[in-house]
């Protein structure tokens, strides 16, 4: 096996990628779990249910749930409502997709980083946080 | 093939590996962007290599009034159909290709996606596929190529959480909820590894691990689970594990099987004065030939409530099955609305989404709410043929009871 790469999908060549955290408790189903046209999360028993992933630094352990998933993101970069970034512990094929997908169809590239459960815990909602071009986190303004 | 090059990479996998059939998802409608990617394909000429399933739609075609959507999504969910059609999949709409006559075989080596199919193809079957999600199942079909990685591996595909059931009384046991509220519970503890449940009393059939595999894919991400005695890798809980210590072992009281099973049930009851029904959705995934029996018999010839819809989804083959054995008239006959080509927390096909819908799959109780805004209540296909017939939610809560079995 190759080393698990940390960059699981690259973000765009030309910058690194700066957005504010939210950082879910719980994986999210990007099917049945996030409405494309607004960016909501949908999904009723989500602990997070009803705030907006759009142009946020997706901060989540694993994925969950449905192969669908990879669509629902899709069409979310299509209506402009995806995660500037989603950032992860555990990689997934779906999530995966969807980024490589808005990528290879739209030029829309959508970093998927994987960090470790310490890195991940550090990263706390409302902080601004800056995706370098290698995949590394870096906070910049840490929230109060 | 970037595709499947590309996710390879994302994933660590060092190479490819050939892969005999594919099961299609990327067919039901999400959107234009999805449908931009199936035409893009289709107009540079891709065609699959191995023979390759669909999953279901946002249409039934063979009953369109059934579709109550937005009539121009409507045409855009049909030019995404006929996308993948042209591409050369087989037009077999269902989420359950396992029960379609031609099913793979031991070790064979397939490209799933569909959650619940993923689970039982690498679980019940035996066969090997990661747990794939759009986009990558029909380039799979096209190229014939998959990343070695994940679930496609032997080493991924040890069981390292032990599940044992204790004290549950033997209605429980024999109950259709057991497997959809025990698979909700290991999803959630389990994430992506690989559960093994150690200790029931009787081997389960292929409905019951469906249910259990389509509820944990859909609470958690579990890709293959085991159950000693029943499913073909794991002849004993050694063999499961390969040899190996568990990392955990949970033993599951019928109190963690109640509590998993109120937290899927959205709608607030007052079983006093008897909670109003209006609908009663079956079928997710796509019920077999043996669980229609079990309904056509739960219902005994009484005619369903007037005020409450009752529908069951399947696919193609199993109706004409059904239809042969005369099961579905008998349903029609009685007011039961048959479902086919897609299911009813896919698209809009329920005729009420004011009153609270009622059950008996896991899965469906977990997405309606968030999908249709509907309430739910999760009972067991007889739980749901009574309450059908009684317009009223009516539960058998005894079944919860601590029993003198320990599993």
């Amino acid at each position: 096996m190759a080393e698990r790469p940390s960059l699981q999908v690259a973000g765009p060549p030309g910058g690194p990628v700066e957005g504010e955290v939210l950082h879910l408790d719980e994986p999210l189903s990007f099917w049945g779990g996030l409405d494309a046209a607004t960016g909501e999360v949908i999904d009723r028993h989500h602990p997070q249910s009803g705030l907006s992933v759009a142009g946020r630094v997706l901060v989540m352990r694993s994925g969950r749930g449905s192969s669908s998933a990879s669509s629902v993101l899709l069409e979310a970069v299509r209506c402009g409502t995806a995660p500037a970034a989603i950032v992860m512990v555990e990689p997934d094929a779906i999530v995966a997709l969807g980024a490589i997908v808005a990528d290879e169809l739209y030029g829309w590239p959508l970093p998927v980083v994987l960090v470790n459960e310490a890195e991940l815990a550090k990263l706390r909602t409302g902080d601004q946080v800056r995706i370098e071009l290698d995949g590394s986190v870096r906070t910049i303004n840490a929230a109060l | 093939m970037r595709v499947v090059v590309r996710l390879a990479e994302a994933l660590g996998a060092e190479e490819l590996l050939d892969i005999s059939a594919a099961h299609v998802d990327s067919c039901l409608y999400h959107g234009r962007a999805p449908l931009d990617f199936a035409e893009r394909l289709a107009a540079d000429g891709a065609t699959v290599v191995v023979p390759t399933t669909l999953n279901v739609s946002s249409l039934d075609l063979l009953h369109p009034d059934l579709y109550r959507g937005d009539p121009e999504e409507g045409l855009l969910a049909r030019r995404l159909m006929d996308a993948y059609v042209g591409m050369g999949c087989r037009p077999t709409w269902t989420c359950a290709p396992y029960q379609l006559e031609e099913r793979p075989a031991f070790g064979e080596q397939i490209a799933w996606a569909e959650s619940n199919a993923v689970a039982f193809a690498n679980s019940v079957l035996g066969a090997r596929t990661d747990r794939y999600g759009d986009f990558v199942d029909i380039c799979a079909a096209v190229t014939g190529r998959a990343p070695a990685a994940g679930l496609h591996l032997d080493r991924n595909r040890r069981a390292t959480v032990v599940f044992r059931l204790g004290g549950l009384a033997p209605e429980l046991y024999t109950s259709s909820l057991l497997p959809h509220v025990l698979g909700t519970l290991i999803g959630a503890v389990v994430g992506n590894r690989v559960p093994v449940i150690d200790g029931l009393p009787d081997p389960p059939g292929e409905d019951w691990l469906k249910a259990l595999g389509a509820a944990a894919a859909s609470a958690g991400s579990v890709g293959m689970f085991h159950v000693v005695g029943a499913t073909p890798e794991a002849p004993t809980l050694d063999a499961a594990l390969g040899g190996h210590q568990p990392a955990e072992v949970v033993v599951v009281a019928p109190d963690d099987l109640r509590r998993t099973r109120d937290r899927l049930n959205t709608a607030r009851l007052d079983g006093a004065t008897g909670d109003a029904l209006a609908t009663v959705s079956l079928g997710t995934p796509h019920y077999s030939v043996a669980e229609f029996g079990r309904f056509v018999e739960a219902l005994g010839g009484r005619r369903v409530h007037p005020e409450v819809d009752v529908y069951i989804s399947t696919g193609r083959g199993v109706l004409s099955e059904v239809e042969e054995r005369g099961w579905a008239e008998i349903l029609r006959s009685v007011g039961v609305t048959i479902v086919t080509d897609t299911c009813t927390y896919v698209t809009p096909i329920l005729a009420d989404t004011t009153g609270p819908a009622m059950t008996d799959s896991a899965k469906w109780a977990y997405y309606a709410p968030g999908n249709l805004g509907v309430e739910v209540v999760l009972g067991s296909t007889s739980e749901c043929a009574e309450s059908a017939v009684a317009g009223r939610v009516v539960l058998d809560e005894a079944i919860w009871a601590t029993g003198s079995h320990d599993g």
